[in-house]
């Protein structure tokens, strides 16, 4: 009776979450699925099965290798630079003092930011126009968004700046959980700055290590805004990623819902099966 | 739980750990000459670093409101580029209005949704507790693409194309795994015994949910709809891909599509003061609510 009660109660404070969830998350979800395997124009909807030619076309269309290879490498970059510097501004400011605080603050700002309007504020940056570097760019004679490299990197200054701050916050979190003897026994030890450091920090920091890792992979993978606004995929159509692609599959030009479909399911795969390998890759380490 | 509050007081910029901080003092006002002498590179080293990050902030909004050719602010300092972007098609005021209708449209549903949510979660025992709760999880692994695609298509069925409640369902869908996991461990962090004690007292399971439990959630519920009015007032690509009327886009779509608008000639100055409106919200909340925002992330961290 009285157990019975409890589930009606638990299941009432719940619809919300479960209408929400079933309606918009899990509905689309096969939705998305039955999309790709039909022919399925923006204009006109579904126009019945077509499996597989929504996923040949996705895989023969002629961005799509060089759109998966971009957003590879720009992943690599991101991740490198941002776990690097996230760490590094984490050890910087791991005391707490007055001037570390306003430092902390100073690094997190940017990332309250949405990322549409840090790059509408680097767009304007890095115009050759009313750029504050202008004289720079002038007798340097180079643009920041002028060739493909000089985009991408570009383009990973701007991801830098808006979220390195973030990361600095999730490395403290990590550091502030290992307990504060065992450094002390390393030192009691002898173990001098850098010895603590690879031998102590970086194997109990492999927990922080892993989530920042899954969570900025996942983030530079599925990479839009910053290139939507800032490259518009060029130059010379240097900068598209996975994502650019299936919005302008789907929304510019091609209008083909069933195609961007076929990628979305492609993308979702691909995310599934590299994270899991991730986490075994962290997991296994540790044993 | 001892992780969150032993931090928040050291990690939020504002907090300084009690304790701790008169110890340093007296260790400050013994450093010698020479102990400046070596501190100073350090001061400059992390004063440059903090720089780099303040520094385009502050010149976006200088920017903004100096002179500078091909924008509708050429002599002297002013708000030429604030008139200009008051002008733009339906309007600054339309698109505040919209931006502000969406984020606050979908904090409140985020807010409703996770409480309740995270509440059932937290004290009872339900079939299929675990599936909806791994379920409602799984939403931060499937791409942002992946779904939009399909719920603009969902959205158009049942007539919700082109709107800006569409837009605000959509995001707090896109909320509710942080939100909900939050909810769940601020609930869970409430000792039972309160809330038994006011049931005990011939409250109801909803009287003292509403008059016990949630005064004890309310910083939960703050780094909630914090984390969902940033997320929505910030959102691009769900009203990119799920409004086409001018009429109601969002602030951030609004100054994005700003630019090239006049033959391909970009007006550098309204998107500066676009940036400075879109940002300005943001900075003062987050220098409001500093200790609630990095508890937010916190409670990201302890996840893993």
């Amino acid at each position: 009776m009285r157990r019975g009660r409890q589930a009606l109660l638990g299941w009432l404070y719940a619809t919300p979450t479960a209408v929400f969830v079933v309606a918009l998350f899990a509905i689309p979800l096969l939705l998305v699925i039955k999309m790709s395997v039909s022919r399925w124009p923006l204009l006109t909807g579904d126009q019945g099965i077509n499996a597989p030619a929504n996923f040949e076309k996705a895989v023969d269309h002629r961005f799509f290798t060089d759109s998966v290879v971009f957003t590879i490498k720009y992943t690599v970059l991101a991740t490198v630079l941002l776990l690097v510097l996230g760490l590094g501004l984490a050890l910087l400011v791991q005391e707490s003092s007055r001037w570390n605080n306003l430092l902390r603050a100073s690094f997190l700002i940017p990332s309250a930011l949405g990322l549409a309007s840090a790059s509408l504020l680097f767009y304007v940056f890095y115009s050759p126009y009313a750029s504050p570097l202008k004289p720079l760019m002038d007798s340097w004679g180079f643009t920041f968004l002028g060739s493909p490299n000089a985009a991408l990197f570009s383009t990973t200054f701007l991801i830098v700046w808006r979220y390195a701050g973030f990361y600095m916050v999730l490395m403290l979190v990590g550091l502030q959980g290992i307990p504060a003897d065992v450094f002390e026994a390393a030192r009691s030890d002898g173990a001098t700055r850098w010895q603590t450091f690879w031998r102590v920090t970086m194997p109990l920091l492999r927990p922080t290590l892993a989530l920042t890792t899954v969570l900025c992979v996942t983030g530079s993978l599925l990479a839009f805004e910053q290139f939507y606004i800032l490259t518009k995929g060029g130059p010379d159509n240097s900068t598209i990623t996975v994502v650019q692609l299936i919005y302008s599959v789907a929304f510019q030009g091609q209008n083909d819902l069933g195609v961007a479909a076929a990628i979305s399911v492609i993308v979702l795969v691909a995310l599934v099966v590299i994270n899991a390998l991730q986490l075994r890759a962290f997991r296994s380490e540790e044993s | 739980m001892t992780v969150v509050s032993r931090t928040t007081s050291t990690a939020a910029g504002g907090g300084r750990t009690p304790g701790r901080a008169p110890v340093r003092r007296t260790r400050a006002r013994r450093v010698s000459i020479a102990g400046i002498a070596l501190r100073t590179p350090y001061w400059v080293f992390t004063g440059a670093l903090a720089l780099i990050f303040l520094a385009p902030l502050a010149w976006t909004a200088v920017a903004s409101v100096s002179p500078q050719a091909g924008t509708n602010q050429v002599d002297g300092w002013g708000f030429g580029n604030y008139e200009t972007l008051a002008r733009y098609q339906a309007g600054i005021w339309r698109y505040l209005f919209n931006s502000a209708f969406v984020s606050l449209l979908t904090v409140a549903l985020t807010l409703v949704i996770s409480f309740f949510g995270g509440y059932a979660f937290a004290r009872f025992r339900f079939p299929g507790k675990n599936v909806l709760f791994l379920l409602t999880l799984a939403i931060l692994m499937v791409p942002y693409a992946t779904l939009l695609i399909p719920l603009y298509v969902l959205l158009n069925e049942v007539g919700l194309q082109n709107s800006l409640v569409g837009v605000a369902l959509v995001l707090t869908m896109f909320q509710l795994p942080f939100s909900t996991f939050l909810m769940r461990i601020s609930f869970e962090a409430v000792p039972r015994e309160l809330d038994e004690a006011a049931t005990v007292d011939g409250c109801s399971s909803f009287g003292a949910l509403w008059r016990v439990l949630l005064p004890a959630v309310k910083p939960g519920l703050i780094t909630v709809g914090l984390f969902s009015f940033l997320a929505a007032w910030n959102d691009f690509f769900a009203p990119l891909i799920l409004i086409n009327d001018s009429e109601r886009m969002t602030l951030p779509l609004a100054v994005s599509n700003l630019r090239g608008q006049v033959q391909g000639v970009v007006d550098y100055g309204a998107t500066e003061a676009g940036v400075v409106i879109l940002a300005l919200p943001c900075i003062v909340l987050f220098l409001l609510l500093q200790r609630h925002y990095v508890r937010g992330f916190m409670s990201g961290a302890l996840k893993g």
